[in-house]
């Protein structure tokens, strides 16, 4: 039976994927324009963040980061949707995101800093447009309708996106946010990477909705579902959001499926909530592996090319927490003075005992 | 010079700097075309445009929030949160969001953001439309906080709130909105952030206090004054955070003995800081304990009783008889 006029309703959504599992083109008419030397340059920044991602979480265990946040997985998503951006577009991202800023161009030391609670970690230069990670789930959402805003009134071209995860489609701030942009009509991206876990809440607890995407039907926005295992749906549905954006179209909320091959963090135990069989399942989608095997076939890509960007990013790394290390830690009294833009005098006697 | 009501004067304040600033922006729920729910941006949609002043979708996170991204890109938002309570909705924006900018940015960003808000009773308003939550903003780092008693001081002490590079909490007393006018000058003047003012000299006691409270403490002093000669000196603090100690240790060291009176709840608000702040600053001058008068520590009880829920004169008169009985 068909339902009755005064309910609402929504046809099934299904994600754009380009690229199998095993690499080979399955949806022609949605390629991204890519150059040769673009393809590379993705699938270069991707081999690069998981070796990175590697590293990070041993200096965790080393103890020589703080919180950490692991991203293996999950970078089909987070590299491709950043490499769809301009530089001078604005990243606003969540807890996980990091890579996404620092190949926004925050220096990967800062990065450290801030994991390691140092305040120069968050003192993002000046021709950086990003944020710092926010660890209030879904409160970034809002600050990036607050830049869109911005551009907006400025007639300026330019896009803010921002990221979070199914966990955070849940929060108050999602859907203010998602509404706000409608009602504005803001060039803004949300992307929500739907790795199937809020920590170790599975999402068929997170919501009743057919999708995370159809969330933006309530908000009037463009919603979109991509398979987040794939760089080049993701750089398509993502430049696509961004040209309807700069052109006035307003938001788009884009849902990734996606899955992280790591625990939630360094304090984490995925065996907990997750089987082996389904991260298995979920490995035979990596989106690195099916990224090389579409480069490899076309001869863009070769072992001694994956081996030379492991290199380099292992030697940057090393490189990146030994100067980390070596910055001069912050003070109490530097961090009273950075209250405010001039010290308030109370704060300035509280300041003496810390001389 | 003109007679303004504070709301007039708060208007008065927030035409000034959006026509002097370019980065000025004013919005919240209902602010725009109909201007405010009390009329505190009346005419101003039409003065600035729509662009300028606006009115957002009912959601008090995401004013704060957008204030926040705005900011970031070089804007000045002043943001209305329609009622006190509501600003549970938007604490984590304020307190946390805008608040922690600088630090979490290592100066970078800032937030250059004047939230707005009435607050206060006496009015027979709604539940949670006028509860006293000062204590919750003064408690956040990063905040300063700012709380008028008159049309002058409101008018350039929100001037300077707008000016200011950190997020102002500017806090707007219902009952003073309209109770009376006052001489405010046209045009800009500030009145700086973090000073507080000697609103009537004494000599034998101070009454350190803010907002409507200035008012009930005054009719207080003046009663005390007939009834038993006593001459009370009344402070009115203006800024909450930061707090503006110089001056009351001053007067404490005149007058050796001090009551501080407030609106909100006993427990860690204002009263106890200021009592603390004596304590490690004058203590040797004091003649007796400093006293709070103050409400119980329940919820605020909204129309019916609460007209003896907040202190009245009678009971600041009290306060200061056992001051200075002691």
């Amino acid at each position: 039976m068909s339902k009755p006029f005064y309910e609402v309703g929504a046809e099934e959504v299904k994600p754009l994927s380009v690229l199998s599992p095993e690499g080979t083109i399955v949806n022609e008419q949605y390629m991204p324009a890519l150059t040769d030397d673009q393809l590379r340059e993705l699938l270069r920044r991707m081999v690069f963040t998981r070796v990175w991602d590697e590293r990070a979480v041993n200096l965790g265990r080393q103890g020589r980061l703080g919180f950490y946040a692991p991203v293996s997985g999950q970078e089909g998503t987070m590299i491709a949707s950043e490499f769809a951006l301009n530089k001078d577009d604005f990243v606003c991202p969540g807890y996980r995101d990091m890579p996404q800023i620092v190949w926004h161009g925050l220096p990967m030391y800062q990065a450290f800093l801030y994991s390691r609670g140092h305040q120069h970690g968050g003192q993002i230069p000046q021709d950086v447009h990003v944020l710092m990670p926010q660890i209030i789930i879904g409160a970034q959402i809002l600050h990036a309708t607050g830049v869109a805003m911005a551009f907006k009134k400025k007639g300026e071209k330019r896009v803010a996106i921002t990221y979070t995860g199914d966990g955070g489609s849940s929060e108050g701030d999602f859907y203010e946010g998602l509404n706000f942009a409608g009602a504005f009509k803001l060039p803004v991206i949300f992307v929500v990477q739907n790795n199937g876990y809020a920590i170790t809440t599975p999402f068929s607890k997170q919501t009743a909705a057919q999708s995370i995407a159809h969330k933006a039907l309530a908000a009037g926005v463009t919603g979109v579902q991509v398979d987040g295992m794939d760089a080049l749906a993701v750089y398509k549905v993502v430049s696509e959001a961004a040209e309807r954006a700069r052109n006035g179209g307003g938001a788009t909320l884009v849902e990734a499926l996606t899955y992280r091959f790591r625990p939630h963090s360094m304090a984490d135990d995925a065996t907990k909530y997750r089987t082996k069989e389904e991260e298995a399942e979920w490995e035979q989608k990596d989106p690195i592996t099916r990224l090389r095997n579409y480069l490899t076939g076309k001869g863009l890509w070769s072992e001694e090319e994956e081996a030379k960007v492991k290199e380099e990013a292992k030697a940057t790394v090393a490189e990146e927490i030994k100067k980390a290390e070596a910055t001069e830690k912050m003070t109490v009294a530097g961090l009273i003075d950075s209250m405010y833009e001039t010290t308030p005098k109370h704060l300035e006697e509280q300041k003496a005992e810390y001389l | 010079m003109a007679q303004m009501t504070m709301i007039q004067a708060i208007k008065d304040a927030m035409r000034v700097e959006l026509a002097r600033d370019p980065n000025v922006l004013l919005f919240g729920e209902d602010v725009g075309h109909v201007g405010g729910v009390f009329r505190a941006t009346e005419g101003l949609q039409g003065e600035f445009g729509e662009d300028r002043v606006f009115d957002t979708p009912l959601a008090e996170s995401a004013i704060g929030g957008l204030a926040v991204g705005l900011s970031t890109q070089g804007f000045r938002p002043i943001a209305e949160i329609q009622f006190v309570g509501f600003i549970y909705e938007a604490l984590d924006q304020i307190c946390v969001q805008a608040a922690r900018l600088r630090y979490r940015s290592g100066g970078r960003y800032n937030a250059p953001i004047t939230f707005r808000t009435p607050i206060g009773g006496g009015v027979k308003a709604a539940e949670l439309h006028t509860d006293p939550l000062e204590g919750l903003l003064v408690q956040t780092p990063g905040l300063k906080v700012v709380y008028p008693s008159n049309p002058y001081d409101a008018k350039g002490l929100l001037i300077s709130s707008i000016r200011d590079n950190d997020p102002v909490f500017f806090l707007e007393h219902l009952n003073l909105y309209r109770s009376f006018r006052a001489e405010v000058p046209e045009g800009e003047y500030t009145v700086p952030l973090g000073k507080a003012n000697v609103v009537r000299e004494g000599k034998d006691v101070t009454v350190i206090t803010y907002g409507a409270m200035v008012h009930t403490s005054l009719k207080a002093a003046e009663e005390l004054e007939k009834s038993r000669g006593v001459s009370v000196e009344v402070i009115d603090l203006r800024t909450l955070m930061p707090l503006d100690i110089d001056t009351i240790v001053e007067s404490v060291k005149k007058t050796n003995r001090a009551v501080v009176v407030q609106e909100a709840q006993k427990t860690a608000g204002i009263a106890a800081e200021v009592i603390a702040q004596i304590n490690e600053k004058a203590i040797l001058h004091l003649e007796a304990p400093v006293l709070r008068v103050a409400p119980p520590d329940t919820v605020y009880p909204f129309a019916q009783i609460e007209d003896q829920w907040i202190p009245n004169p009678a009971r600041v008169v009290a306060g200061i008889e056992k001051v200075l009985d002691f």
